[in-house]
């Protein structure tokens, strides 16, 4: 658990390095995200009159929920102590909580950013949820299994390409550079532009409170990344109960795969112009089709 | 003898219902009343419940004399029946205790307190019965008793428009009913649930297509739920909690009576109209209570949703048990039958919360609500809970029953037929599509309602409701996270229902170490809510902790920041129809045909620019508009047959005459 809370701004910091050099510029050191969070942990947080309890609470939830679902996806080994606690689905779903009380902090003020924050960001969930558990289902279809530890293992061991696979892993990139607020669909670096989503919520924020929020986001990134390579890259992960060496050699793996990750990521951010806010629809649509898809060949024939 | 017991305490409630018509003057009739009602239904809760707990032994029925005379009334308790008698009678009893505060308020308690616990009664005889006659005296009885009370302020056109809808589509959904268990009991007319079983059945698809409309207009589904949305939030708020809670739950309850247990081994077809049906409800219930603005249309409407999600789960249930997948088939059934336990508890407590909104501000709508949550902080806690709850987030009990689902759909490649291999997987994506939307449905309900700022000042002047009222929600709160962190011991109620219906059961839970649920094998799929909630509540402690120990504590309060231009007018808040703008634009075109048109006026006028937002009631003019239409306009014709002459209506009478004796000269 502390290994993801570790990692995350540095994943974080990595991206803007890379980004930074992509566009001929210097961009800030890698540690950077780190200072940030301490700068903002040491000032004081301002508060709007009018905010309540939730607007309070709600950076406490939105981080803890993430963690606890960034804690369930096998890093670098498979036997997690305890990875039957909740599988794929629950893991999106915490997800979802998270989104559902980030959704409701940003209307908590009562400004209008903060609406047109929430508003956009649950008309993208609504198609990034169901295709995510159209991945899931194909998958799990694939594996025999919804619990990601099993599902690791399976890829491990019967390892091959397969149509459905491949659909599903597109689809599942689309959904994580949508959910992380990423270029096509959101600009994580801007402010006081119409067009913003994640950063609209979280505008009142300030001081621990937008800590909490940041390294959240942080945390969700890797997460992403984590579970994009738990799934179809598996290789390195130490099996249950492996020596110190195979744990080494699956660390090594990991820090590996999150800074290809990373790379392809802001590759990929760097060369695309962020769309219009009703593309984003048709853009995630892509995703739940390529999830449908990959389910129903499932369903028709176990050999695609 | 639990089932005497319950007949006891149906008969206590009765005596409530005269009691109210007596007493509805007197100052203490309201609480009284209600509390005879929370008494019974405790009783019933306490019968039902402990013949559940003892794993339903088979228990002799009762027969009493009344009725039609060679039939009787027959009563009998078994497993399913407990069940739904929990629900409804849970469901009761929490309404009830809530009304003790809520009925205070009450207007004219003349029309709300006769009929209150005769609506009570009728449910419980409803689950109650064993025969077919007593089930449709008891549903007619439900009915009846249920119009009443959403007849009681009869004042507002609205509402006699929406009891007016009602009655009808319940009269109709009454007469397939009565029709479906006509060709259940065959030409012998074996009327008694036992000799339906036995009995041969003719057309067994047609009396699940009657079942399916007969049930289904009561439960709401789509096309058949117009009448829902408009019925249930005219009546008094304790009342639509009962009714969008209960008495759906009471509908599900005819339909697996009938369809799983009386109508012996289903055809596969069946599941694929089943999925079809529910599946529309669940999206198109959803995107409606997106649509709304009044808190408890909304709440109605995501009713339709959830009665969607109940029959996706029933017909995956009905299409392995077709197939012979008995294990499979308990797994869809428990989660059918879970969710609609779920959704009883949570729809209740939203709507009690509704109800508490709507005395402290006299407003439904939430565009003119706001800011509640400083005003009333406890109820704004305990509906954000029914919120996260109804959304299925985890660790609340709305996820389970959905989660549950899903390992069903997940089970069904291996289905042999086609049309089922290529429907469930898109079922599947409408379940995952419905919850997205709830959740965006319920962040927006909540977000406009209780956040932000006080639209009017009957919102600003809002006061925290009383105790009973928070008691009952509370006690909702509560159920939904026992539920949704031990689901395990309720699935294990719930196996001697799914046993006696599908033949098999799920795997005992309760053993399972962590008391993790396991729907087939571990290394298939497992969940724990026990753990994810101690995970949730673990993290959060510590993060505080170490913030609060590391972290600077200064606090400043300050202005509304909003990116430099805060505006002190509440109106430039987000409103309810701009937070769904974004959803309306994406699916509403396709299914409402909404559309959006700027009114600009052309230079030099001085009106002002206007954008008008057309959303369409897709289903009400295909499918109803063109029947009202038939209907009026066949009146209008017949209308001259009231102004003849006395030699035409003599001559009538001849050709009447004439035409029937045609027809049995031609029958022989």
């Amino acid at each position: 658990m502390l290994l993801v809370l570790a990692l995350a701004p540095l994943l974080l910091g990595f991206t803007r390095k890379v980004k930074a050099r992509l566009l001929r510029r210097r961009g800030p050191p890698v540690l950077q995200p780190y200072r940030d969070l301490l700068r903002l942990i040491r000032k004081e947080a301002v508060i709007a009159d009018n905010a309540s309890w939730l607007f309070r609470s709600g950076p406490y939830m939105i981080f803890a929920a993430t963690w606890v679902a960034a804690a369930l996806v096998p890093t670098f080994a498979t036997g997690l102590t305890f990875s039957w606690a909740a599988d794929l689905i629950a893991i999106t779903a915490l997800i979802g909580s998270a989104r559902f009380f980030l959704a409701l902090v940003g209307m908590d003020v009562g400004t209008s950013f903060g609406g047109i924050g929430s508003s956009r960001e649950m008309m993208f969930a609504s198609l990034a949820e169901p295709a995510t558990i159209m991945i899931v289902f194909t998958v799990a279809l694939v594996a025999g299994s919804t619990q990601l530890s099993s599902i690791a293992n399976h890829m491990l061991d019967h390892a091959s390409l397969r149509v459905s696979l491949g659909l599903a892993l597109v689809a599942l990139i689309i959904v994580a550079v949508a959910e992380n607020a990423r270029i096509p669909v959101d600009n994580p670096a801007t402010h006081l532009e119409l067009t913003m989503v994640h950063e609209a919520m979280v505008l009142e924020y300030s001081g621990r409170h937008l800590a909490m929020i940041e390294l959240a986001a942080a945390v969700k990134l890797l997460l992403y990344v984590s579970l994009i390579a738990c799934i179809f890259v598996p290789w390195g992960l130490a099996p249950a109960g492996a020596s110190l060496a195979a744990y080494a050699i699956g660390l090594a793996a990991y820090v590996a795969k999150l800074l290809v990750g990373g790379f392809v990521l802001v590759l990929f951010e760097t060369s695309i112009a962020k769309m219009r806010v009703f593309r984003v629809p048709d853009f995630i649509g892509i995703a739940l089709m390529l999830g449908l898809l990959g389910t129903l060949l499932r369903f028709v024939s176990g050999s695609f | 003898m639990p089932a005497v017991l319950v007949l006891w305490a149906v008969a206590a409630l009765l005596v409530a219902a005269a009691l109210g018509v007596a007493l509805h003057r007197a100052r203490f009739a309201s609480r009284a009343i209600y509390l005879i009602s929370l008494a019974a239904s405790l009783v019933i809760l306490v019968a039902a419940g402990s013949h559940l707990l003892a794993g339903a032994p088979a228990s002799p029925g009762v027969h009493l004399p009344v009725g039609l005379p060679w039939i009787g009334a027959h009563f009998r308790i078994d497993a399913l029946s407990a069940f739904f008698l929990v629900v409804t009678s849970l469901g009761g009893a929490i309404a009830s205790l809530y009304a003790i505060g809520y009925g205070e308020h009450e207007e004219a308690p003349g029309r709300v307190l006769p009929f209150y616990p005769a609506f009570l009664a009728g449910m419980t005889l409803v689950v109650l019965a064993d025969d077919a006659f007593t089930f449709l005296l008891a549903w007619e009885f439900m009915s009846l008793s249920s119009w009443a009370l959403v007849m009681a302020h009869h004042h507002d056109a609205d509402n006699r428009a929406a009891g007016y809808i009602y009655i009808v589509m319940a009269s109709f959904g009454t007469l397939t009913l009565l029709l479906a268990f006509g060709l259940l009991a065959g030409p012998d007319g074996g009327y008694t649930f036992d000799a339906i079983r036995r009995a041969e059945h003719v057309m067994p698809g047609v009396v699940l297509l009657l079942m399916m409309v007969g049930a289904g207009s009561k439960a709401g589904l789509v096309p058949l739920h117009v009448w829902l949305p408009l019925a249930h939030p005219a009546a008094p708020s304790h009342v639509s909690a009962l009714m969008s809670g209960v008495m759906t739950k009471v509908a599900v309850y005819g339909f697996v009576r009938v369809v799983f247990d009386l109508l012996g081994s289903p055809g596969w077809w069946w599941s694929s109209i089943l999925l079809t049906v529910g599946g529309t409800s669940a999206v198109l219930g959803v995107l409606s209570a997106l649509m709304q603005r009044d808190l408890k249309r909304l709440l109605a409407f995501s009713t339709i949703e959830n009665i969607g999600i109940v029959f996706i789960g029933l017909g995956l249930a009905l299409a392995f048990k077709a197939n012979g997948m008995a294990a499979a088939a308990a797994l869809a059934l428990t989660a059918a039958l879970l969710h609609a336990f779920n959704h009883s508890l949570f729809k209740s407590l939203l709507f009690f919360g509704a109800g508490a909104v709507l005395t402290a501000t006299g407003e439904r709508d939430i565009e003119k609500l706001g800011g509640l949550i400083r005003t009333m902080p406890q109820t704004a806690f305990l509906f954000l809970g029914g919120c996260l709850a109804i959304s299925a987030l985890p660790p609340l009990n709305g996820f389970v029953s959905e989660w549950m689902t899903f390992q069903a759909v997940l089970l069904s490649p291996a289905l042999p037929q086609w049309v089922l291999k290529l429907l469930v997987p898109a079922i599947g994506a409408v379940l995952a599509l419905g919850a997205a939307l709830s959740a965006a449905c319920f962040v927006r309900a909540f977000g406009i309602a209780f956040l932000g700022r006080a639209r009017t000042p009957a919102a600003a002047a809002a006061h925290e409701t009383d105790r009973a009222s928070l008691a009952a929600m509370g006690l909702c709160l509560l159920l939904c996270l026992a539920v949704g962190i031990l689901p395990g011991l309720l699935i294990d109620l719930l196996g001697p229902v799914v046993q006696g219906l599908v033949g098999a059961r799920m795997p005992q839970q309760s053993s399972l170490p962590w008391l993790s649920i396991v729907p087939v094998a571990e290394s298939r799929s497992s969940y724990n809510g026990l753990l994810l909630f101690l995970f949730i509540l673990l993290s959060t402690l510590i993060t505080i902790e170490a913030i609060h120990r590391f972290a600077s504590h200064r606090v400043r309060r300050s202005p509304p920041w909003d990116c430099g231009f805060p505006d002190p007018n509440p109106a430039t808040q987000y409103t309810a129809d701009s937070f769904s703008q974004p959803i309306r634009r994406v699916f509403g075109t396709l299914v409402f045909r909404a559309s959006e048109r700027v009114d600009m006026p052309p230079p030099g006028d001085t009106r002002p620019a206007r954008l008008v937002v057309s959303v369409r009631d897709t289903i009400w003019e295909t499918f109803y508009a063109p029947i009202s239409d038939l209907v009026s306009v066949t009146g209008e014709r017949l209308n001259r047959l009231q102004f003849l002459s006395i030699r035409q209506y003599l001559s009538l009478v001849f050709a009447a005459l004439v035409g029937l004796l045609i027809m049995v000269s031609i029958w022989q």
